[in-house]
């Protein structure tokens, strides 16, 4: 009934008073267009979390600018405090360059504070209005808090991809299971700090908190995880927050994939990548990343309880 | 059917009631209006109606359906257009639209040709691919129409559609609004603060102070008013009073500035005025009843000045809540 190709039109857009009755030399109105709105069913629901999750691609693949600038702190650590603390500790990394000890430490940063960022696209949605319209849309909240957390974690392990590209930079090798590996374990934490970053949003509303709550979290985890350093002979205070940390379940993790893709001597694996204990205990790297996922389910429940709970 | 019925509806915010128990019902295919000045409680009527705020007590049904245990029905079956701008800026025209087709889950198929026929009505179908951070206010809030649009809503509400827009973009929106009427028999429910704008509503529901003081068609309400109003400045306006209230047994009140009072035949009460009256006259003015004076009948006041009063109110109200410790 109606042609999808744009008719020229004489009018000016913006200038066009529209007359009363529509009716003398304008064009006829184009016939009404009978929309109907289904009753809810989960169908919906999940074209809800869709939608919701392809907004998050969509502002992320026109922000260029926030793509490049949230490569220049990992960068940072991964050459300049890599190459720069070399010199220091080149007898005790058993050969192995230092860059290539960091890496994986630092795809585990860029995802995080790139989740961060997705999280608080909620809190500017909520300053410039749009998160009413979400709100009010006569679908769960949940959807919408799922869609926004999916989107996040999507949007933060695309931009870990950008770091994987960097692999050879650092003597990592590649192969199908590293990559595969890796995007997934970034999809998993970038999931976790996305829902940890919502469940904050839905407290926190302004911007400026926003940020300074997340930094003043997300920096120490990011430090105490063993990120930059290996996790074995810590001090006692150091060893028990590193334990705490759940960060430390996702370097561990990122850091034995890469060691396992890697030519190491069984000494620099021991020295570098020591394994996580409780009170003596080895803790399984499939229990590290089961412990990651549950925390981002359960903090992922908190943020839709926060939200169902808002006016 | 009606549209809409409201039955002693009521919200408090603390101690502050906002709207004091309201009831009116609008019939399916009606503009009606909300006019009144800002802190009026219309606002927080509308939210209740949109269910973006739940009403302490009273009923109310939109589309058929209880706004409290129907909730997503209601929401399914209207469309909202905010006073503040709720579009997203990095988006363009078209996937606002698309968005909002998605959320509301309007059939796939149709989404391409409703999207055409709303934003060739607000003349935007040639932008629909800019990002709308690009567009001025008016075509904002153009698009946010169209956008409230896409679901095909039985009712349309519109919280002042028009404030801060141009008189060509206000007049753009009058056009739409009139045609949406014809054309899909929409019901649209407005507020606004502005007078001229109240008299294109089919009735209008005057509120002050929480509470709905008059309801009906515009010229009814001018007529209920009968009387001509004469506005004059004078060397002293407390003696004019005085004098008005002796002389012709007038009730007048001193407003903008002036003395105003209402009079059954103005044109004949003029010379009488110049005659008897023993303050000396500056200069006078007489006209016919407008909404301002069913306004000024009904609350005693002008609006503006009932503008005035009531951001004080309000602050206050404010001020307390935020001593009481409460969170927004």
């Amino acid at each position: 009934m109606s042609d999808a190709k744009p008719r020229p039109r004489a009018m000016a857009s913006t200038t066009e008073p529209a007359t009363a009755g529509a009716g003398t030399g304008a064009p006829a109105p184009p016939p009404t267009v009978e929309v109907r709105v289904p009753p809810r069913s989960w169908r919906s629901e999940v074209r809800a979390v869709k939608i919701v999750w392809r907004r998050e691609l969509i502002r992320f693949q026109k922000d260029r600018m926030r793509i490049v600038t949230s490569l220049v702190q990992p960068l940072l650590f991964l050459f300049v405090l890599g190459s720069g603390l070399q010199q220091l500790s080149a007898a005790s990394t058993d050969g192995v360059d230092l860059k290539t000890f960091i890496y994986p430490g630092v795809l585990c940063i860029s995802v995080m504070f790139t989740g961060m960022f997705s999280a608080a696209s909620i809190v500017w949605d909520r300053e410039f209005g749009f998160l009413r319209e979400m709100m009010v849309a006569p679908v769960r909240r949940s959807s919408i808090v799922i869609g926004k957390v999916f989107g996040g974690a999507t949007v933060a392990s695309l931009q870990g991809l950008i770091l994987l590209a960097l692999a050879w930079a650092v003597h990592v090798p590649y192969s199908v299971g590293l990559v595969l590996g890796v995007f997934a374990l970034q999809l998993l934490l970038a999931f976790s700090i996305t829902a940890f970053g919502v469940m904050i949003a839905a407290r926190i509303t302004q911007i400026q908190s926003f940020m300074g709550v997340m930094q003043m979290i997300v920096t120490p985890m990011f430090f105490i995880s063993g990120a930059l350093f290996p996790s074995g002979d810590l001090p006692g205070w150091l060893a028990v927050l590193n334990r705490l940390d759940p960060v430390t379940y996702a370097v561990t993790p990122m850091r034995t994939l890469i060691f396992n893709n890697l030519n190491l001597s069984a000494e620099a694996t021991h020295t570098l990548n020591p394994p996580i204990t409780w009170f003596g205990w080895e803790v399984p790297i499939a229990l590290q990343v089961f412990m990651v996922f549950a925390l981002g389910m359960v903090m992922l429940g908190v943020a839709i309880a926060e939200f169902n709970a808002g006016d | 059917m009606a549209a809409i019925s409201v039955t002693d509806l009521r919200k408090s915010f603390g101690d502050f009631e906002a709207v004091k128990g309201v009831s009116f019902e609008v019939g399916t295919g009606e503009v009606f209006g909300f006019l009144g000045p800002n802190g009026a409680g219309k606002t927080t009527t509308i939210n209740m109606l949109c269910t973006l705020t739940k009403p302490t007590s009273g009923h109310a049904e939109v589309a058929g359906f209880d706004v409290v245990a129907a909730r997503d029905d209601v929401r399914r079956h209207i469309g909202l257009v905010f006073q503040d701008p709720t579009l997203d800026g990095y988006l363009s025209a078209e996937q606002n639209l698309r968005l909002h087709a998605e959320l509301y889950g309007v059939e796939s198929k149709v989404v391409k040709p409703r999207m055409e026929q709303v934003l060739r009505m607000v003349g935007l179908w040639e932008r629909r691919d800019s990002q709308v951070m690009t567009f001025s206010g008016g075509m904002r809030r153009r698009l946010e129409i169209a956008r409230g649009l896409m679901h095909s809503p039985r009712v349309l509400f519109l919280d002042e559609p028009t404030i801060g827009l141009d008189p060509q973009t206000r007049a753009s929106i009058w056009g739409y609004i009139r045609q949406l009427q014809q054309s899909e028999e929409i019901t649209i429910f407005m507020t606004t603060h502005y007078m001229d704008e109240a008299e294109f509503c089919g009735r209008i529901a005057i509120m002050d102070g929480g509470e709905i003081v008059a309801l009906d068609t515009p010229e009814a309400l001018k007529e209920a008013v009968g009387a001509d109003r004469i506005r004059i400045e004078t060397a002293d306006d407390e003696r004019a009073i005085a004098e008005l209230g002796e002389r012709f047994g007038l009730e007048a009140t001193v407003s903008e500035g002036a003395v105003s009072f209402a009079v059954a035949d103005g044109e004949e009460f003029v010379p009488r005025l110049f005659a008897e009256l023993q303050v000396p006259i500056s200069s006078v003015n007489l006209s016919r009843p407008t909404l301002d004076d069913v306004f000024m009948s009904h609350t005693g006041s002008t609006i503006r000045d009932a503008e005035e009063s009531s951001s004080k109110n309000r602050n206050r109200a404010v001020m307390q809540a935020m001593h009481a410790g409460g969170r927004r």
